[in-house]
């Protein structure tokens, strides 16, 4: 058994200060995600998930049913309502990331995750040369020799073949496939174990999402890196994921291999999720 | 005469509000202390956040200098220079070595300072990190948290583009090995004259609302990587055509006649007392 490298404990993400009547957990209290009583959106509520090492876990679910605010939150970018997550790099697992200061975060989201944003304006700083933007995660990382930051962002770059001369373009002029291979390159500067890739490949054209998938494929197998993938493709998530997570309304409604889910369904919303695939 | 104005133009009230801003700088080197700009008689933009600390400071016993980009006698140091004298009566000077408080826009003199100084830098853009983030908010959050990877990430975009760092001015500082700051658009030539300087250095800008400072004795260092450590403008070679000075800073002009390039003093008051210790001798 591969020992767990990202464990998630029953994670909550609230928009609203809830009421009486929402905040019990009752879910029969809520309209899908919201209360109607008072407003309150629970964008994420109780989902605990469990990522082991080398491993690709999906999450797929329809729009709105929270699978991107689970990776914002792991990496910072939302703070939590509630819930616990527990890396080995932090406190030997010991304590929940999110107990951290700003500063032990920033040092767990530039050591610990790479992030790949379904936007690449998020994650990129478009007017930079792609260089500097792959350099940025090893600078945030300590790193103060730009020979060495400049040869690793080359080599990165060559890995998901940006062509040699266009690597001082900004990404600003790029098309959406190539600004989505940047951002993978400078996910992967600081050889991290966690990957969290949020629709890496939505967008993009069939030839380009087909080598971008064989991309992150490669990486998988080459440097053993664990992913939380989400996507609502299921044809994504069927190529690249070992086991798989179904969420509807800010919960998991279904976990198992991705076979599994994909071959026999469940959950009601898995069993139309999965037979509106064309 | 009868000024019209309460001494050295602002109500006491103000110059204690930027007194106390000033004294907060100065406890915490190269933190940037916001603090109520007032409206001057001059644009923001254009010296206000030195001028208001000058004010703020002025004493009757103070000798007044006033720098803009080096030279002495162009119209905004004369301006600022008349304000601040109509209004404290104080003497104002062109020698470095004479004054007491030097307001100054773009340069630190060539002559060293002295404890018994102050120079007063006044700065358009206090942010250092303004480039890569517009958000005052975050860069708030940023300096609360060290992460000062945004300062470096413009110098190697630098070296990417150019193949060197290309800072022309208000190359980043460490303050105290703690806050990066911008130094004021002084050339890198300056740069390490802030490092240990015996003055006090006060650095106000009025639109940003923001005064900081360097006390004295302080260290500061320019920002640079390991393989591209911090260079100051190479000026080898050169020599002022008027005082023949070398390793200061030059302007470079054109002779009109002739069309040829000569270089001179940048600091006007430095090239002016050797000509005149020259002609002494």
């Amino acid at each position: 058994m591969n020992k767990i490298v990202l464990q998630v404990k029953e994670l909550g993400k609230r928009f609203g200060e809830g009421c009486p009547r929402c905040s019990g957990g009752d879910p029969t209290a809520l309209e899908r995600n919201y209360c109607p009583a008072c407003g309150t959106v629970y964008a994420l509520s109780d989902v605990s998930l469990d990522l082991f090492e080398s491993e690709v876990l999906g999450i797929v679910g329809e729009s709105g049913s929270g699978k991107s605010t689970v990776l914002n939150c792991l990496y910072f970018d939302l703070e939590p309502s509630g819930g616990e997550a527990f890396i080995a790099q932090y406190k030997n697992g010991n304590e929940s990331i999110f107990s951290g200061s700003g500063q032990t975060r920033r040092y767990i989201r530039n050591h610990v995750f790479g992030k790949v944003y379904q936007n690449p304006v998020l994650g990129l700083k478009m007017k930079f040369s792609s260089l500097a933007n792959i350099a940025e995660k090893m600078i945030a990382a300590g790193n103060r020799n730009v020979g060495a930051m400049e040869n690793r962002a080359r080599e990165l770059l060559t890995h998901v073949s940006i062509p040699h001369h266009r690597m001082k373009e900004a990404p600003a002029n790029f098309s959406g496939g190539m600004q989505q291979r940047v951002q993978i390159a400078k996910a992967l500067s600081n050889n991290p174990p966690i990957l969290l890739l949020d629709e890496v490949t939505t967008g993009l054209d069939l030839s380009v999402q087909a080598r971008v998938l064989d991309l992150v494929k490669q990486i998988q197998r080459e440097l053993s890196i664990s992913m939380l993938l989400v996507s609502h493709d299921l044809g994504v998530v069927r190529m690249l994921a070992d086991r798989t997570i179904v969420m509807l309304n800010g919960r998991v409604v279904e976990r198992g291999l991705t076979d599994q889910i994909l071959e026999d369904p469940q959950h009601p919303y898995t069993q139309e999720l999965v037979y509106s695939l064309l | 005469m009868k000024s019209l104005y309460n001494y050295a133009f602002f109500d006491e009230g103000s110059k204690r509000e930027i007194r106390r801003a000033s004294l907060k700088a100065i406890a915490i080197p190269g933190y940037q202390v916001p603090f109520a700009s007032r409206e001057m008689p001059i644009a923001r933009g254009w010296g206000t956040g030195g001028l208001q600390v000058t004010l703020s400071l002025i004493g009757k016993s103070d000798v007044l200098k006033v720098i803009d980009q080096g030279a002495d006698e162009s119209v905004n140091a004369v301006n600022i220079k008349k304000l601040v004298g109509k209004t404290t009566g104080v003497e104002t000077t062109e020698e470095t070595e004479r004054a007491t408080l030097i307001q100054s826009r773009h340069r630190i003199p060539e002559t060293p300072l002295r404890e018994d100084q102050v120079l007063v830098l006044q700065v358009p853009i206090p942010e250092p990190l303004r480039f890569v983030e517009p958000s005052e908010e975050t860069t708030k959050r940023l300096h609360a948290e060290a992460d000062y990877s945004g300062a470096y990430l413009l110098l190697f975009e630098q070296i990417m583009r150019y193949g060197r760092v290309s800072t022309g001015a208000d190359h980043p500082v460490e303050v105290r090995d703690r806050y990066v700051m911008a130094p004021s658009p002084i050339p890198r030539f300056d740069n390490p004259k802030m490092d240990h300087s015996s003055a006090l250095i006060l650095l106000g800008a009025g639109r940003e609302k923001k005064i900081y400072a360097v006390p004295p004795y302080t260290r500061v260092v320019s920002l640079d990587f390991e393989d591209h450590p911090f260079e100051i403008e190479d000026v080898t070679g050169r020599v002022c055509r008027q005082c023949g000075a070398v390793d200061v800073y030059f302007d470079e002009l054109v002779d009109e006649e002739t069309g040829e390039t000569f270089f001179q003093c940048n600091d006007t008051s430095y090239c002016l007392a050797r000509m005149n210790a020259e002609a002494d001798r």
